[in-house]
């Protein structure tokens, strides 16, 4: 139903999700602080979702590890700050790949008849760690690169190895 | 792939000229010659590129008596556009996720309150 979009200015290093949910927001909070709720939906389905610590208080920690089929893992973690409420959740953000490259996350839950718009603000230290984290190619300058990129990649498949 | 290689990977697919070094790749491998001919920079211009290219995991070289021949090696590729479908591809499916979840919490009360 809802289409994700996704924001990423040039020039400033934050990225920007929003997300609206037939959903009312009690329930949406719900499902991003129930650890057994969000490991029901946080991230693709070809990974598993290890929720490791969910301590959804001012100060407390969370982590969880994306694992893929070839048994890569993926780690996150970070830090609520302030209590979190219906009213927004704000937090640290670190992929374990990357250590030290910490972004600072704020989600809004606003509620319109029933109706209930997600928006994420995260605010990277660089532009170069913002860009990182991106890289899936929804930034505009860089789409042209990566579609000749898919070009490439579109030929590449079957030849080699 | 880690990020210092991934990050290699992606620095080094930003510039026209190596993309289009690795799509001649593909045909087969290239001596810095062969490759040079057709774009008009120099041959050390190219062999800095190679250098590059090399240095992100994209090529290997090898000898063939005085040439030194350029291979293209496609798992980094690979690895890389998995990374790089990710960050709008990961919310995307979280979210479609995310409303099958509330409407199953939703009819669960529904029924409940019943």
């Amino acid at each position: 139903m809802g289409t994700t979009q996704v924001t990423a200015e040039p020039g400033v290093p934050f990225i920007d999700v929003t997300r609206e949910f037939d959903a009312p927001r009690e329930l949406i909070y719900r499902a991003h602080t129930d650890p057994e709720l969000l490991a029901q939906w946080l991230g693709p389905r070809k990974y598993t979702m290890k929720i490791d610590r969910w301590d959804v208080r001012d100060g407390g920690a969370w982590r969880f590890v994306h694992r893929d089929a070839e048994g890569n893992e993926y780690g996150f973690h970070g830090v609520f700050h302030g209590t979190p409420s219906p009213d927004g959740i704000v937090q640290t953000f670190e992929f374990e790949g990357a250590p030290g490259h910490v972004s600072l996350e704020s989600l809004k839950l606003e509620e319109r008849n029933g109706r209930t718009v997600v928006h994420t603000h995260s605010v990277y230290q660089s532009m170069e760690a913002r860009d990182a984290m991106l890289q899936g190619g929804m930034a505009d300058g860089m789409n042209e690169g990566y579609d000749r990129l898919d070009e490439l990649l579109a030929r590449l498949g079957a030849p080699v190895r | 792939m880690d990020t210092d290689q991934l990050s290699a990977v992606f620095g080094a697919l930003a510039d026209p000229t190596r993309r289009a070094i690795l799509a001649r790749l593909i045909e087969g491998d290239l001596t810095v010659g062969e490759l040079t001919a057709p774009f008009g920079v120099s041959q050390p211009a190219i062999s800095r590129h190679l250098k590059v290219l090399e240095g992100a995991g994209l090529i290997s070289r090898s000898r063939r008596a005085t040439a030194r021949l350029s291979h293209l090696e496609a798992e980094p590729l690979r690895e890389a556009t998995e990374w790089l479908v990710g960050y709008r591809e990961y919310w995307d499916e979280s979210y479609e996720r995310l409303d099958e979840l509330l409407a199953a919490l939703q009819s669960d009360q529904q029924k409940g309150s019943r």
